[in-house]
């Protein structure tokens, strides 16, 4: 075979997988649409103090051990999320300081933890189903005794979450899980429970989001009010019981935290749902008066790069049907070749 | 070594150089840190982070270094596929090379692994998650180092004198053949497809998208020829062997054409997603991407004629650019061009990068223990000084 045949071959042999590929475009894999019970959570950045309540009772209710970042260890001082902590409040501060919520000369808050992405790159990354997205609440969960420690999940995350513990002869990824170990008992995400002023909720996310838009819609000074805790569909509350019943039901009533509500006045929001749309939507929103991307948050497509990924391999793999094909022809090629070689007395091996 | 009828041969001579105890020495060195490393942990000896949690173990031991070894890759693709017969005393040597650095790539990884003792979940149904390019990688560079380790068979087999578990083997080779240049194939372009998760981390000089997986796969069968011409080179010169140009210089004419296509797939791939604007900002993302285009580049002029790649030292020359570019790309993809948010730096520790110039100190003193009792060189006359 001289030079030109065997660019011819290489060129034919390019344009079968080509066209193999081309011919396979059910195999594009679309990204996820978010579960219908999805829970997650709605951070408003506006009405965040900084408290740090949030970061306390994280790490109390899922046990994780204190993170000292001062010379005196006092207290819990984490900077960021990391092997010991799931969900860190941070500060955006620019110039004096002056206002709240404002880029120039402002300050404002920013939770950072697990946005529960509807289609996940650390799922799709995971090589051994240690990530998993639950079908019916979409929380993305981890489990250790699956693990293998390759890290990809930490690396393929556009948001910077999972975490590893390096120092640890038996390391694990540290991931907020929405604490669905608490779900069995009636609660729910600790960070929520705790805060104050209701900046971080929990709820269904299509409840979330209608609640993101009622506080877009407000004009700043607007009086309102704000919900605090669990936030419930207006229909599941009435299920519940009404506060203003009498006896059991108003008792239920008042146990249900989704019917916590407190007056306010609306703040100055970005008309932005951060998480609606980015990345194919998460299952934390967040509000803010201050840019995300000034916040730490990346200005992410609408299309998840797990959709991308899956795609390109199963047009590839998809039903292992190229790479039979392909094996094949190399066999058939092989033989000739190799048995050519046999008639002649040359070595081979 | 102009005759290529020569069967292999084992080279004989001493193990005990200075050499090869120097070669002992590093690997030893790397073996206590290996050892360091499992009882406390990746973080007692590696600078390895949450913003960079994949280092040089990674970047290099694995995607490079199965990159260079993708030697028997490319001379299998050559002589069985292409039927190009001429290039026959190539293939084992180069497959040996390609033995050493796939199954260390292979063992290197679990100990990057954080959860080591875990890993056999990527074989096993209920756990393998088939949509993660991570479990096709691994699956099929594991499958591809059984594969080698069976092509290589005979070269046993022929020394131990097992005649007939070497023929009825042979019959069967054809088969292994196929699958060891279908399986590289795979991976070796899927090593580039894990960048695609990876979106916009990746800096925009290094995120090809549908075109990684063939971006990877081209520069590694180009790093294939490379690495055969470096390595025939230096054990011609190591072994006081004849050089064999006569045999590399068309082979480096198969691998010109291949450079040229890489050049242009790569340079239009980066005008089509109008990413080449970014290769002019002040950045080292910028800096270390024209020396990466330097290092294809200049081969592309300085291997241009016949004449120029009959010349045993620019044709040496040449392969140790395309191995640096090579080497570059993936470094480049892999950590330079990572960019996952201000604040995260990643530089090798020094126990990190002693591991990964142990293993390359292995791989060599491994070669050099096979050559010589072995039969992998074609049998030659010592070149007369």
């Amino acid at each position: 075979m001289d030079r030109r045949t065997f660019f011819k071959a290489s060129l034919a042999g390019g344009t079968a997988l080509a066209a193999g590929a081309a011919s396979c475009p059910a195999q594009a894999r679309e990204t996820h649409p978010m579960p219908p019970e999805a829970v997650g959570l709605l951070f408003d950045s506006v009405l965040c103090v900084g408290c740090k309540a949030c970061v306390a009772a994280c790490k109390q209710a899922n046990g994780m051990p204190m993170e000292f970042s001062t010379k005196d260890q006092y207290w819990d001082t984490p900077l960021d999320i990391s092997g010991k902590t799931l969900n860190v409040i941070k500060a955006y501060r620019n110039g004096n300081m002056e206002a709240k919520d404002r880029e120039e000369n402002g300050f404002a808050f920013i939770k950072k933890s697990c946005m529960h992405c509807v289609d996940p790159s650390c799922v799709s990354a995971c090589p051994v189903s240690a990530m998993r997205k639950d079908a019916k609440t979409g929380v993305v969960t981890y489990d250790k005794d699956a693990c293998i420690g390759c890290r990809y999940c930490v690396a393929a995350c556009p948001f910077g979450v999972p975490r590893f513990t390096y120092d640890s002869p038996t390391p694990q990824i540290s991931k907020c899980q929405l604490c669905i170990h608490r779900h069995k008992d009636g609660k729910y995400a600790a960070c929520a429970e705790v805060c104050p002023t209701g900046a971080t909720l929990y709820g269904k996310v299509s409840v979330l989001r209608e609640e993101a838009k009622r506080r877009l819609a407000l004009k700043p000074g607007e009086k309102t009010e704000f919900p605090r805790g669990h936030l419930r569909a207006a229909e599941e509350k009435a299920l519940r019981g009404a506060p203003e019943g009498k006896g059991e039901q108003r008792r239920q009533g008042w146990q249900d935290d989704g019917a916590q509500r407190y007056p306010g006045v609306a703040g100055q929001y970005l008309q932005h749902v951060y998480g609606e749309k980015e990345f194919g939507g998460t299952q934390m929103l967040m509000l803010s008066g201050v840019s995300f991307q000034k916040l730490g948050y990346p200005d992410l497509p609408p299309r998840s790069d797990a959709a991308t990924s899956e795609t390109l391999q199963h047009t590839l793999y998809g039903g292992l049907i190229a790479p039979i094909a392909v094996l094949g022809a190399l066999t058939f090629i092989a033989r000739r070749n190799v048995k050519h070689e046999d008639e002649e007395g040359g070595q081979h091996g | 070594m102009a005759n290529h009828t020569h069967a292999p041969a084992p080279l004989g001579g001493s193990l005990f150089t200075p050499f090869t105890l120097l070669l002992g020495t590093l690997s030893a060195i790397a073996g206590v840190i290996l050892l360091y490393r499992l009882f406390y942990g990746l973080g007692a000896v590696t600078n390895l982070n949450d913003g960079y949690p994949w280092g040089i173990w990674i970047a290099y031991d694995v995607v490079v270094g199965s990159a260079f070894a993708c030697g028997g890759y490319a001379m299998a693709l050559l002589v069985y596929i292409f039927n190009k017969g001429q290039y026959h005393p190539l293939v084992r040597p180069a497959l040996l090379a390609s033995l050493f650095g796939y199954t260390l790539a292979g063992a290197s990884v679990i100990f990057d692994l954080g959860r080591w003792w875990n890993f056999w979940h990527i074989f096993w149904p209920g756990y393998a998650q088939v949509n993660s390019v991570m479990f096709e990688v691994a699956v099929c560079i594991s499958a591809y180092i059984v594969v080698m380790w069976i092509e290589f068979a005979p070269a046993f087999l022929e020394k131990w004198g097992l005649k007939d578990v070497r023929q009825k083997l042979n019959k069967l080779l054809f088969f292994f053949i196929a699958l060891g240049v279908l399986l590289p194939s795979m991976h070796q372009s899927s090593l580039g497809s894990l960048l695609v998760i990876f979106g916009e981390q990746i800096h925009p000089l290094w995120q090809s998208g549908m075109l990684l997986p063939l971006i990877y796969l081209m520069t590694a069968i180009l790093l294939g020829f490379a690495v055969v011409i470096f390595e025939a080179t230096l054990s011609s010169t190591g072994f006081r062997r004849q050089l064999e140009t006569p045999v590399l210089a068309p082979l480096a004419k198969l691998m010109y054409g291949l450079l040229a296509a890489y050049v242009v797939v790569r340079v239009l791939d980066l005008l089509l997603r109008g990413a080449l604007g970014s290769a002019f900002a002040a950045t080292w993302q910028a800096f270390w991407f024209w020396v990466e285009m330097a290092c294809f580049v200049v081969p592309l002029a300085t291997l241009a004629t016949d004449r120029a790649r009959r010349s045993a030292g620019r044709l040496f020359a040449g392969a140790v650019l395309l191995m640096l570019g090579g080497f570059l790309l993936r470094i480049n993809g892999f950590l330079v061009g990572y960019m996952t948010g201000e604040g995260w730096h990643y530089f090798p520790s020094l126990a990190e990068l002693m591991v990964t110039v142990g293993l390359i100190a292995f791989e060599i003193l491994a070669y050099i223990y096979i050559v010589r009792n072995y039969p992998v060189l074609p049998a030659a006359q010592p070149a007369t000084r």
